[in-house]
């Protein structure tokens, strides 16, 4: 396998990326540290999946630069030091697991006892030793997932990208992926993680990068991304019988928001609260519930975006 | 009302599905015209027979056979070879238009012996002494022999009437006389003999006014003309089956395997010529089968014929599987490649000789066939099997089917970047 220098695991540097009219990377600009697991947070369509096959050299940028441990993208170098978890199952469903992760290993270079060390790393790593001589047809959803993972790590990488790899997984499978997940972060593998779940950025990640539009809107860990966005400010939650027209624009003038029926604000100090439902009870609404709660990456995203992260 | 509801989503569904579209009104539309074509429906244009005429005798009677079968417009008549380089060549002798049977330029050769011309037409019971014309076969061809042979006899009687009456005048004087005692044994004699033999016109050298003798110079073991159709129907499916196999690509494509192998060390190109060596060796495999059924079942002649064979098989199969991987790279989904494969594949089958020999087309649509995979790999796989022709008469097939092979490898690689980057 060829050496990677000791430049920061990834670089990424003012990276365009254009479909005909459509922009979906707008001069993205990230570096990842040592180590570091990087979510990449955003909804679908938001430029992360094409950032992701920027890196791995599957779409040519327009402008801007990666760099792999110092070697370019493209180059021989950056594709040993990168694996790539597509969204998609990639993988052949009429071959066993194990004859999958052969397959992948015989792509990366690997033969003989290093690519028999391999599959079995990576099959007791996925928990699927005793599935090895399964068609990947005939496994389960997140059986699948989990292979797909594997796969991916096959050539022992040190830096992988994982575009979304619970989509379509049920909650017990998924806290499995996060298990596995976190087994290679604490490793010292650097990982970038794309979601559009908060859970998995704040249960997995060191830092997150908002994106939407092609844009990183905001950048760190997440106690940094919420005290930049809202400070010591908290969020309250008012939903009023018979919200109408009339109760979104006394929301608007009194500088919130109408989310899914419900009015958001954000106060500075919880007293504020009493203010704002005397408020409330003078324009004539009546308060069917309210809720006070600190911001979180969710919180973030509406702020910053002012949409949902699952619009 | 469901019923119209019903009808109205396929119609919906077959509108924006090309693919089915197109296997619904072109296909048909094309395979009615190729065949009106073939069978001279349209073009109006039945085959010539080609035929080889050799004069040994140099007589008056046999110029004026020769000349007389030269004005029939359903036989092209050829004395000599075509110039090579603008050179004349000498005129055919027996042995090389029975060599040009056997190399397959054409099916049917007639040579005039010396001493035909002192009887060129006989009347009464067969004279083994009499130099006879021979008629030289290829037996792939079962019309053109007959339709020559015929022909021969009507330009006999059209185009040499005044031999026509010497003959029956020495007839007349051989058998009649003046009906001595002996002459009216000698006319019963010949009469009896006619009488007793009423398929005497029939029988070779028998009771024809020219007395003609067949020889089969190509085919004499009729087993081997299975692998005619060994060739003719295995060329085809192996068509499938390439364009098949290489349907993977799509599939790989579409479930992001392609992406995932293209991020390793696997490159478009290496990956192309795997699945190239993949659908050869699979197609290669095919045609093993399909002979050794032929040697099993129908007795065809497989062991004496390995070496041709094996180069034949490897080249159709390289050719076809590069064949597969263009159809596969120009389509998008594997049901456009299911409608693609389908439409090119038989139109290329009917007129590469698949379905039918190409020798029965007319002359243009068997020019039209050596545009195909089929027609080549027929055409060798003939000349191995049916003429029995040395490896290195296989060198046209070899070059065009290799040739064939590097093109559509080329262009499927072109149009396979799509693929590589976005």
């Amino acid at each position: 396998m060829a050496p990677v220098s000791s430049s920061a695991p990834l670089c990424i540097d003012a990276l365009v990326k254009r479909f005909g009219q459509v922009t979906a990377v707008d001069g993205i600009s990230i570096e990842l540290r040592a180590g570091e697991c990087l979510g990449l947070l955003g909804p679908n369509g938001a430029g992360k999946s094409t950032l992701i096959r920027c890196i791995v050299g599957r779409v040519i940028p327009d402008a801007g630069t990666i760099t792999v441990f110092g070697a370019p993208a493209d180059s021989a170098a950056a594709r040993d030091a990168l694996g790539w978890i597509p969204q998609e199952l990639a993988l052949y469903p009429r071959l066993t697991c194990r004859e999958n992760l052969q397959a992948f290993g015989r792509y990366h270079g690997l033969s003989g006892a290093a690519l028999h060390q391999a599959v079995e790393r990576c099959l007791a790593w996925a928990t699927l030793t005793d599935r090895a001589g399964d068609l990947v047809k005939n496994l389960s959803g997140g059986m699948k997932r989990r292979l797909n993972m594997a796969a991916g790590l096959i050539h022992q990488p040190k830096l992988i990208l994982m575009d979304e790899p619970t989509v379509g997984v049920d909650p017990q499978s998924r806290n499995h992926i996060f298990e596995m997940i976190e087994k290679v972060r604490d490793e010292g593998t650097s990982i970038i993680y794309t979601t559009h779940y908060m859970e998995e950025a704040e249960r997995l990640c060191d830092r997150v990068a908002i994106i939407d539009h092609g844009r990183v809107m905001s950048l760190g860990t997440n106690a940094e991304l919420v005290q930049n966005a809202f400070g010591q400010r908290s969020q309250v939650t008012a939903r009023f019988a018979g919200a109408g027209e009339r109760v979104a624009a006394w929301v608007a003038g009194r500088g919130g928001r109408s989310v899914n029926g419900s009015a958001e604000f954000t106060i500075d100090r919880p007293s504020e609260i009493a203010t704002l439902l005397d408020e409330a009870t003078r324009a004539g609404f009546e308060l069917v519930d309210v809720a006070l709660r600190k911001p979180n990456l969710e919180s973030v995203f509406l702020h910053l975006t002012g949409r949902e992260l699952r619009d | 009302m469901m019923i119209l509801a019903i009808f109205r989503t396929a119609m919906m569904a077959l509108r924006r599905d090309r693919g089915a579209l197109a296997l619904s009104f072109v296909l048909p539309v094309v395979f009615f015209s190729i065949f009106a074509v073939i069978f001279g429906g349209r073009a109006n244009s039945t085959p010539k027979v080609k035929v080889i005429v050799v004069d040994e005798d140099h007589s008056r009677a046999s110029g004026r056979l020769v000349k007389g079968l030269g004005g029939e417009g359903s036989l092209s008549v050829k004395t000599r070879p075509a110039p090579v380089k603008g050179a004349e060549q000498s005129d055919y002798t027996a042995a090389s238009a029975e060599a040009a049977i056997k190399d397959g330029s054409v099916s049917v050769a007639l040579v005039i012996p010396k001493g035909f011309g002192e009887h060129p037409i006989s009347f009464g019971p067969p004279d083994a002494s009499r130099p006879t014309i021979q008629l030289l076969k290829d037996s792939s061809d079962p019309i053109a022999p007959q339709m020559v042979e015929g022909l021969l006899q009507k330009v006999g009687m059209t185009s040499m009437p005044d031999v026509m009456a010497e003959e029956g005048s020495k007839s007349l004087e051989q058998f009649a006389g003046n009906l001595t005692k002996e002459q009216r044994e000698r006319l019963d004699e010949g009469l009896r003999y006619l009488r007793e033999h009423p398929d005497a016109g029939s029988a070779a050298g028998g009771g024809e006014l020219i007395p003609v003798t067949s020889r089969v110079v190509v085919g004499q073991n009729h087993e081997d003309m299975v692998s005619f159709y060994a060739a003719a129907i295995g060329v085809m499916f192996l068509l499938f089956t390439a364009s098949g196999a290489a349907g993977a690509l799509l599939d790989e494509a579409e479930s992001g395997t392609l992406d995932r192998v293209l991020s390793s060390h696997v490159t478009m190109t290496s990956l192309m010529l795997g699945k190239v060596a993949y659908n050869s060796v699979l197609a290669f495999t095919q045609l093993v089968v399909m002979f050794l059924w032929g040697w099993a079942v129908f007795k065809l002649d497989f062991w004496t014929h390995i070496p041709g064979f094996i180069v034949m098989g490897v080249c159709t199969a390289v050719a076809v599987a590069a064949f597969g991987m263009l159809l596969a790279s120009i389509c998008t989904t594997r049901a456009q490649l299911g409608a693609l494969s389908t439409l090119v594949i038989l139109i290329m089958s009917s007129i590469g000789g698949s379905m039918f020999p190409r020798f029965l087309m007319p002359e243009a649509m068997q020019k039209a066939g050596l545009l195909t995979i089929n027609a080549w790999a027929i055409d060798g796989f003939t000349k191995i099997f049916w003429r029995d022709e040395p490896i290195s008469h296989l060198w046209p097939q070899v070059l065009v089917l290799l040739g064939i092979a590097v093109v559509l490898f080329a262009i499927a690689r072109r149009v396979a970047r799509r693929w590589e980057f976005a």
